[in-house]
């Protein structure tokens, strides 16, 4: 089937099966891979991407689902050459290390502060609390956030 | 010579721009012209003979590139240890979750239906599934005795002792499997002729190690093989010997077609088939003095492999060799076995052995303290070990030590004293409805860094370095960047060495087409061994330029363009040397078995909720003496990412095993901590310089796994008063004693 | 993922109207998809059952929250953040509230809907219990008309309920009747954020010279389906909350739930720990 959205500002049409997921299509069809799979089942929150202005898996979303809508990937996050602040913080404050869970861990942060432009600790722990991370231990990737939203 | 001194300053990750904005590129965003979709066909059950392979279903089979064992060029193993692991088993089955067969077809989506369709028909051999009945013997399913391999360490004589001893305390602690859960999955993609050769892209920890065990699958010369490594993301050690076979598979099927394959698991294709850490069982056997004095340790160490060797012979040398600790002791007797069981094989994970026996030392010296009737700190400052005392293996502690100072420090961070006091006070009281225990422990601990003894002269590592004619020089080397920190910190040191800007060198992507072996990124060696080698390998391009007479003291960059210009390259290698004094005699497992020991002291606070039994860590303390701090940034963020594995392998990581299988191969079931699981982690390093590290360092990546677990469970019998000795310890195990 | 994507169907009906017509005119085949939370989870694994979907997603007629003097009515497409940031549920369900708060992480409660939840049945979701508490009734709605239903009646087995194969969950009413109530929610899972919950308590009482009345006693994950507990709430209402009632009233809930060992957790565990959190909140009445 003909699916036609916005991606990252630019209008895209696909043709494609109505239950393959918008991860696949981002990652095959449109060679975005900046969009993560880490898990297939919604949990580690790799596959991040925003979906009419809010974080969503995009491994369970079937692109039948997205017909008219608007999304950002990791991809549309920093403009041209510069980086949003928190994608900055990141590098800054050693919010990254082997960098897979990293997308979709900065959209998320971008979407917190976007909501909660000075989040608590609580905050920030329960807003990316659906992003998984095995290298960080999630320390630098708070102090990230705050030095972010510092800025 | 530009004065720059980038030891020590927190310089920002040297690949994370791409990380940040998507552009780094790990194995699955790679696609090649006509590539094909691999798939691992496996085995249902644990063990027995395959009796027929039916390929089923409404599947156009012509279509598909098929593999079995029988398409193997060379030998089928994984050249490893004991070579003692198929490919593609052949006639038997020895694991759940095996491989048999393999697929290939253009469509992603119909390789998965077919693999749905064969179906592998077993006649079932009776299987054995824990250590305790492996030991046992109650099946032998692998060599004579199922054993992988044995070691005695055996200092004084620990018999002469138990006689006149005037307390003798025993106990028994154990560990599960723990999966590394790396959250980018193993995969690899792979272009195979006989007249080329092998190519293989993967996410790995060892390009050489593939390299290796390829040579000997296809039979075919060193420089027909070449090994890349993409982006990764996390190894844990889960990508230390693991990437071999998967590369291995998308190569055969790559050869059978002569298109390139790529192979990527999902998650629970992954935890399921893959290796995980090693399941131990460890009992002590203490004498002390009635004053706290430590006269006699046994040890009885004994750790599953599951069906095949892997790397379990190591494992169990490392476990062995920490077993007893930073404490001294004139009698040491530690027996240590790794036996064979009919599940997936275990493999590496960081910490390799000694997260395992550190947990059943650091719960039974609370133990024997209690016994002693003194307090866990008085009991271990009574028994810490000093310069020129010596270990377990008898190596003569040849550095300034001093764990007492490290623990009255650490204690004193996390306010322990006055925390155990408030602590043992406010249990006490009760509101009449359900209330949260709280209690605080400690672990006392070392890890030594570098391959084991002769391991590192073994390995004989070799960096090179190379100048460009723009001024930038090139490090080349097999260590591969997984999240620790590897391009950023050879950086640093070569930076430093030549008083070169940091943007002016570059970290040559491992391909061993194009980078010397130096050795796996593994053993927490990258930054002390490997790094010390970029050191010297860079200084050896400014020797060379000053052996020349081309050397400009204020313009490097020129110097080598200039000699370039004239001889066309320059290039320069070093290779691994011991330091001196470092002797170890792999029969009677004794002597300096590391060149280096980092030395830590964690603290632990706990709070246990009456009402759901769970336990939760509520604040966290982790001190260790490194050497020398690289990177400020990067060295914290490895203690603290070590720190969260190792409290969900202690609170959160159940494996659920059935018939041999991981029961619970999802993310939904195999919890690991979220950002609201985890407690604040405060880190603190000092730096006592390692003569031979670069800059002072020592290793520190496997370090953190070590002390969670044991100072986790140390606070909660703080807090409860119930002495539980088994990991992972969850909500449903802490009810028991409560309830009953 | 596993499944053979090209088998499957997803078809965008332009109207709630054509999308009753299609469940009509072939019963059984089609099944409705709305956030995909669960049911892609299963397509994944290639355990998605069914191969024809009707995608209910842009459905207006099944958004939205509308609040009246006595009752408020949620779609079935209702998200979970859409429960969490509404000021009426916030004040007079909160259990609701904190049970979709719960669920998942934000990118689920940006897609999972209520009325998915509970046709997707799952003994251990987290919204129900809250939903049986506070008397929720639900609308099913067909070609042939509508009919408003007792939740506390649609679940009638492991993963049954009573929804006929050409009907579509509408609309969750529950009525406004819980001021002066003490709330209680909580939710035992494997973790902080994130987990499946190993036992849960929604519960609600109102106290009146001292004595219990108005008792709603709801549990997930320790039966087929999510339970009232009505043995248990008979045992306290009219009783004062004091030691003697916790004890029967315990007694009685052990008899009234089954809990099972399972991946996550253990019968005696879930038994336990549901008695506990019973105490708890009568504990929590006494003050």
């Amino acid at each position: 089937m003909i699916v036609s959205f916005t991606i990252n500002g630019e209008s895209r049409t696909v043709d494609v099966f109505p239950m393959a997921r918008l991860l696949d299509v981002l990652r095959e069809q449109l060679h975005l891979t900046g969009t993560k799979e880490g898990c297939g089942e919604g949990e580690c929150g790799a596959c991040t991407v925003v979906l009419d202005g809010q974080i969503v898996n995009s491994c369970l979303v079937p692109v039948a689902q997205v017909n008219g809508s608007e999304i950002k990937t990791i991809e549309g996050v920093a403009r041209q050459d510069q980086l949003h602040a928190v994608q900055q913080a990141f590098i800054d404050h050693g919010g990254a290390q082997c960098g897979i869970c990293t997308p979709g861990m900065v959209l998320a942060a971008v979407d917190l502060l976007n909501r909660n432009p000075r989040p608590s600790e609580t905050e920030i722990r329960n807003g990316l609390a659906g992003n998984l991370c095995r290298c960080t231990g999630y320390m630098k990737i708070f102090e990230s956030v705050v030095r972010a939203y510092q800025k | 010579m530009a004065n720059i001194h980038p030891i020590g300053k927190p310089f920002t990750r040297k690949e994370g721009r791409k990380k940040v904005t998507g552009q780094a590129l790990y194995v699955d965003d790679l696609t090649f012209p006509e590539m094909l979709h691999g798939a691992t066909v496996r085995s249902p059950v644990a063990r027995g003979k395959i009796t027929n392979i039916v390929f089923g279903g409404d599947i156009t089979w012509d279509e598909f590139v098929i593999v079995t064992a029988k398409d193997i060029p060379g030998a089928n193993h994984v050249a490893l240890i004991l070579n003692d692991q198929p490919y593609l088993a052949d006639g038997f089955v020895n694991h759940p979750e095996e491989p048999v067969l393999l697929l290939a077809h253009k469509d992603k989506y119909l390789v998965e239906e077919a693999r749905r369709n064969v179906h592998i028909e077993i006649e079932e051999l009776p299987a054995v599934f824990s250590l305790e009945d492996s030991l046992a013997k109650k099946g032998i399913i692998w060599g004579e005795d199922n054993v992988f391999k044995k070691f005695l360490v055996d200092k004084g004589n620990v018999d002469d002792v138990w006689s006149n001893a005037d307390l003798i305390i025993e106990g028994e602690y154990e560990t599960g499997a723990q999966e590394q859960l790396y959250i980018e999955n193993n995969g690899a993609i792979a272009i195979a002729n006989p007249t080329e050769g092998v190519t293989v892209w993967g996410s790995m920890q060892c390009p050489f190690y593939v390299h290796k065990a390829l040579v000997k699958l296809f039979e075919l010369p060193d420089e027909k093989i070449r090994i890349i490594q993409t982006e990764t993301g996390g190894g844990f050690g889960g990508k230390e010997e693991y990437p071999s076979l998967i590369a291995g598979h998308a190569a055969l099927l790559a050869w059978k077609s002569g298109k390139p394959v790529k192979i990527i698991y999902d998650r629970a294709e992954d935890m399921v088939a893959t290796t995980k850490r090693h399941p131990s069982r460890t009992r002590h056997k203490t004498a002390v003095t009635r004053d706290g004095k430590l006269l006699a340790i046994e040890i009885d160490f004994v750790i599953d492999g599951g069906a095949y060797c892997t790397l379990s012979p190591v494992v169990l040398s490392r476990g062995t060799i920490h077993a007893a600790g930073p404490y001294v002791c004139p009698n040491v007797r530690i027996h240590s076995r790794a036996v064979a069981t009919n599940v997936p094989p275990h493999g590496a994970f960081r910490g390799f052995g000694a997260p395992q026996s550190i947990f059943a030392l650091e719960r039974h010296m609370d133990k024997v303290a209690h016994a002693v009737g003194l307090t866990p700190e008085e009991f271990r400052r009574r028994n810490f070990i000093h310069e020129g005392e010596t270990t377990a293996t008898s190596q003569i502690i040849r550095e300034r030590v001093d764990m007492d100072g490290l623990l009255t420090r650490t204690l004193k961070l996390s306010d322990y004293h006055a925390k155990r006091e408030r602590f043992a006070r406010e249990n006490q009281t009760s509101n009449g409805g359900f209330s949260k225990k709280r209690g605080i422990g400690f672990a006392t601990f070392m890890h030594g860094a570098g391959f084991t003894g002769s391991g590192e002269v073994y390995l004989q590592s070799v960096v090179s370095a190379e100048a460009t004619a723009e001024g930038k020089v090139r490090i080349l080397a097999a260590s591969t960047e997984i999240g620790q920190g590897t391009n950023t910190i050879f950086s640093q040191i070569a930076s430093e060495a030549l008083g070169l800007d940091f943007d002016s060198i570059e970290i040559v992507q491992p391909d061993t087409g194009h980078v010397p072996n130096s050795g796996p990124t593994v053993a927490s060696r990258t930054s002390m061994v490997v790094g010390k080698l970029v050191e010297s390998a860079v200084l050896g391009l400014k020797q060379t330029l000053i052996g020349s007479g081309l050397y400009n003291d204020a313009d490097f960059k020129k110097a080598c363009a200039n000699y370039i210009a004239k001889f066309g390259s320059l290039k320069t290698s070093s290779t691994y040397q011991p330091p001196p004094n470092v002797h170890w005699d792999d029969e009677k497992y004794q002597g300096d078995a590391y060149g280096a020991y980092a030395w830590a002291v964690y603290v632990a606070e706990v709070s246990f909720d009456e009402l759901t039994y769970e336990a939760r860590v509520e604040d966290f303390v982790a001190m260790q003496e490194v050497g020398r701090v690289l990177n400020p940034v990067l060295a914290a963020g490895q203690i603290e990412g070590g720190v969260a594995q190792a409290i969900g392998f202690t609170l959160f990581e159940n494996v659920v095993w059935k018939d041999g299988r991981m029961a619970n191969n999802q993310m939904t079931n195999y919890i690991i901590p979220t950002p609201a699981d985890i407690p604040p982690i405060r880190v603190f390093f000092e730096e006592n310089p390692y003569a031979y590290g670069p800059g002072g360092a020592k290793g520190i990546g496997e370090l953190p796994m070590d002390g969670a677990a044991p100072a986790i469970l140390n606070a909660i019998e703080n807090a409860t008063g119930i002495s539980f000795n088994r990991i992972p310890l969850m909500p449903e195990t802490l009810m028991k004693p409560i309830v009953s | 993922m596993r499944a053979f994507i090209p088998n499957y169907q997803l078809t965008t009906p332009s109207s709630l109207a054509d999308a009753l017509a299609l469940l009509n005119r072939e019963p059984g085949v089609w099944k409705p998809f709305a956030g995909g939370t669960d049911l892609m989870v299963l397509l994944e694994a290639a355990k998605l059952p069914h191969r024809n979907y009707i995608n209910i997603w842009s459905l207006k007629e099944l958004r939205g929250i509308e609040v009246t003097d006595s009752h408020v009515t949620l779609g079935a497409l209702t998200t979970y953040t859409e429960v969490q940031s509404h000021p009426v549920l916030q004040s007079e369900f909160p259990m609701l509230c904190q049970a979709a708060s719960e669920t998942g992480g934000l990118a689920i409660q940006n897609r999972g809907t209520i009325g998915g939840n509970i046709v997707n049945a799952s003994p251990a979701a987290d919204s129900p219990p809250a939903l049986l508490a506070y008397d929720a009734e639900i609308e099913l709605i067909s070609s042939d008309g509508s009919r408003w239903l007792a939740y506390s009646s649609f679940h009638t087995g492991y993963k049954q309920m009573l929804i006929g194969p050409n009907e579509l969950l509408a609309r969750i009413c529950m009525p406004r009747n819980t001021r002066g109530a003490t709330h209680y929610y909580r939710k035992v899972g494997t973790r902080k954020a994130q987990a499946i919950s190993k036992v849960c308590l929604a519960a609600l009482a109102k106290l009146g010279d001292d004595q219990i009345s108005d008792a709603r006693i709801a549990l997930g994950s320790v039966a087929p389906i999510v339970i009232r507990c009505m043995q248990t709430e008979d045992a306290l209402r009219g009783q004062k909350p004091d030691a003697g009632t916790i004890k029967s009233a315990c007694a009685t809930l052990s008899q009234e739930i089954s809990p099972i060992d399972d991946i996550r957790s253990t019968a005696d565990y879930r038994l336990q720990v549901a008695k506990n959190l019973l105490t708890d909140f009568l504990l929590t009445l006494r003050t």
